[in-house]
């Protein structure tokens, strides 16, 4: 498969897993290794920092998994970026996702706060991946703030609902000059083909798998699903055939 | 964002490019026609000598698509002339520095003249051009032009030599609202060839004044290829790769595309690949098929048979009536024309025709507030 490069890392796997929501440490480990994935978010809130021997972060210490932090609970910008620069130093790393999400009930992001603490976190040098919106014009300003990639929604966190806002997902896949990675919303791995048809860089999935009846199944449905989803948009999908209408010839005049 | 366009554009091979475009078969025309978002590699197919079976079928999709966007509508505007000095050569053109002509530069007086002309005709779009001589010609002399007109009009758009940044930032503060410049060819080899003398021998920094309109922020950039200096298939390519470049890069800003072909003018040159009218429709509605969005805008240059037709078939701004010299209008209609135009008919006939086959003439799009 084609790689996938944001900021100066490149991936060959398309699929981000996340560590939320399973049963047990064992199974999420074991679900990430099937899922292949080399990106995986870990809520800061829930890693234990004084504790080297974290068990969480234990079990998914494999030399081909990067760690992606991320802000989820905090309210603001200000907040934001603390907590970004407190991932950092627990975990060694200056990739952030950035999530602000003041309303505790649908966890929906904040555009406002988000744009100003990306512009703050790109100063300080991280690489930020800002959970947002499927708002175009919000990836636009991201964009030109420094955000190295955009992670719009397909609907809202934890639904499976599928691409609820595919058509503003593929206007913002035609603009966007950094990688787009959908995140949030999926919620099976036709979801996931789905958004790579359109010409998403990568999705995000953790609910999905992480709830399902066999987390580890599941996580190799959803590789193979990013993987054939790929694939497709690289040897360009066949699309559906209108008949031309009929009527008054418009280039007679030129005989 | 300091990267330019020409980061891009040197990743690309002009006869690579060029084999490409020929090596498109039915198949992949068929396949561009089918989709609903189209890519430059549709585009490709859609110019390619393998579409033309397809151009009636073109012409209906462009049709559609652009009533969708744009209804029933088609922009007028009519360029004014300033000034036919000019300290380049370029071998295509009437102004060139080494034909023996008159030369001319209105005077407050005398544009005023013109201004009121055009506004007696009921435009209130302007298009402001010059050649290239700036030391008379130059940036003080455009923003006091515009000055001195700008509460005439509603929309100020200029066709002059590429400037810098700071200098269009500094007529944006005059009420530009936007910017024609055409590569004239996307071939740096024959470019050369056909501007040997002044600041326009410069390939780079005219192709880099799309990037720096952009950043300067003006309202809207129209570019082009002067078709008939290289092959046409390949530079409306490398004009479409420009657009999609720009439209990613200045996002806030809106985009036009002209198609201009060579035309007769004093000292004439020939076309060195001809672009037939059958050609020009295809290049037209190719670029409608790939952006629904994009201005596409046509001249006088073109006959009258041909433009009645073109209207209906994705172009969405017309001008009329149009003199290429300077004072044209009203002050000095024997000075030299920068080429010849072919559709000769008053902009009322224009507007008459416009109504009769459905469409409606706007005179007033857009209000530059500053
Ligand atoms: S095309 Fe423009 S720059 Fe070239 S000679 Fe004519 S007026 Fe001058």
């Amino acid at each position: 498969m084609d790689t996938l490069k944001i900021a100066d890392k490149e991936f060959t796997s398309r699929l981000f897993t996340g560590t939320g929501k399973f049963s047990s440490n064992d199974l999420m480990a074991k679900a990430i290794l099937a899922s292949e994935s080399e990106l995986v978010t870990v809520a800061l809130k829930r890693v234990d920092i004084d504790n080297e021997q974290d068990k969480m972060l234990q079990s998914i210490n494999q030399p081909h998994v990067n760690l992606l932090p991320n802000t989820s609970g905090v309210r603001d910008a200000k907040e934001a970026v603390f907590a970004a620069q407190l991932a950092r130093e627990a975990l060694e790393t200056n990739w952030i996702k950035l999530e602000i999400h003041p309303d505790p009930k649908y966890l929906l992001p904040d555009p406002i706060e988000t744009l100003k603490a990306a512009e703050e976190l790109v100063k300080l040098g991280f690489v930020v991946m800002p959970y947002i919106h499927a708002d175009p014009v919000l990836c636009k300003r991201l964009e030109e703030v420094g955000a190295q990639c955009v992670m719009p929604l397909g609907a809202p966190i934890g639904t499976n609902k599928g691409l609820k806002t595919s058509d503003f997902l593929e206007i913002i896949i035609e603009q966007s000059n950094v990688p787009v990675i959908v995140d949030a919303g999926i919620g099976s791995p036709s979801h996931a083909a789905y958004a790579m048809e359109l010409g998403a860089d990568a999705v995000l999935v953790n609910t999905a798998i992480a709830v399902s009846q066999n987390p580890v199944e599941m996580a190799k449905a959803f590789k193979m699903a990013v993987e054939a989803g790929r694939m497709a948009y690289n040897a360009k999908l066949a699309s559906i055939k209108k008949h031309a209408e009929a009527s008054s010839p418009l280039t007679s005049f030129l005989n | 964002m300091n990267k330019t366009f020409q980061t891009l554009f040197d990743t690309y091979n002009w006869d690579e490019t060029l084999a490409s475009i020929n090596s498109k078969t039915a198949h992949d025309v068929e396949y561009a026609l089918s989709k609903t978002k189209r890519d430059l590699e549709d585009f490709k197919a859609l110019v390619s000598p393998a579409a033309a079976p397809y151009l009636e079928q073109m012409a209906h999709m462009s049709k559609m698509t652009t009533k969708k966007r744009f209804g029933n509508t088609i922009q007028m505007y009519v360029p004014m002339y300033l000034s036919n000095e000019c300290q380049n050569i370029c071998t295509y053109c009437g102004f060139s520095m080494t034909n023996k002509i008159p030369r001319r530069t209105l005077t407050d007086e005398e544009i005023l003249k013109e201004v009121a002309f055009l506004k007696a005709k009921g435009y209130d779009h302007i298009l402001l051009v010059t050649g290239e001589a700036n030391k008379t010609v130059g940036v003080p002399y455009i923003k006091h032009a515009m000055e001195l007109i700008k509460d005439q009009f509603s929309n100020i758009t200029i066709e002059v030599q590429p400037l810098d940044q700071h200098e269009y930032e500094e007529l944006i503060e005059a009420n530009l609202y936007a910017v024609l410049v055409y590569q004239e060819t996307y071939h740096r080899d024959e470019y050369k060839k056909h501007h040997p003398k002044g600041k326009k021998s410069n390939f780079d920094y005219r192709l880099d004044t799309a990037d720096r309109l952009g950043k300067a922020g003006v309202h809207k950039i129209g570019i082009g290829a002067l078709f008939g200096l290289e092959d046409w298939r390949a530079d409306s390519f490398f004009t479409a790769l420009h657009l999609k470049y720009l439209q990613k890069t200045y996002w806030k800003t809106k985009y036009s595309i002209s198609f201009p072909r060579l035309r007769p003018h004093s000292g004439g040159l020939e076309p060195k690949v001809e672009m037939t009218d059958r050609d020009l429709v295809q290049t037209i509605c190719a670029f409608r098929l790939l952006d629904e969005d994009v201005e596409l805008s046509m001249s006088t240059r073109e006959s009258e048979v041909f433009r009645n037709n073109i209207v209906h078939l994705g172009i969405t701004s017309l001008s009329a009536e149009s003199k290429t010299n300077p004072g044209g209008y009203t002050v000095d209609p024997q000075t030299l024309e920068q080429f010849e135009i072919s559709d000769e008919r008053s902009t009322e006939l224009i507007a008459e025709m416009l109504k009769e086959s459905g469409l409606e003439p706007v005179w007033k799009d857009w209000e530059t507030f500053n």
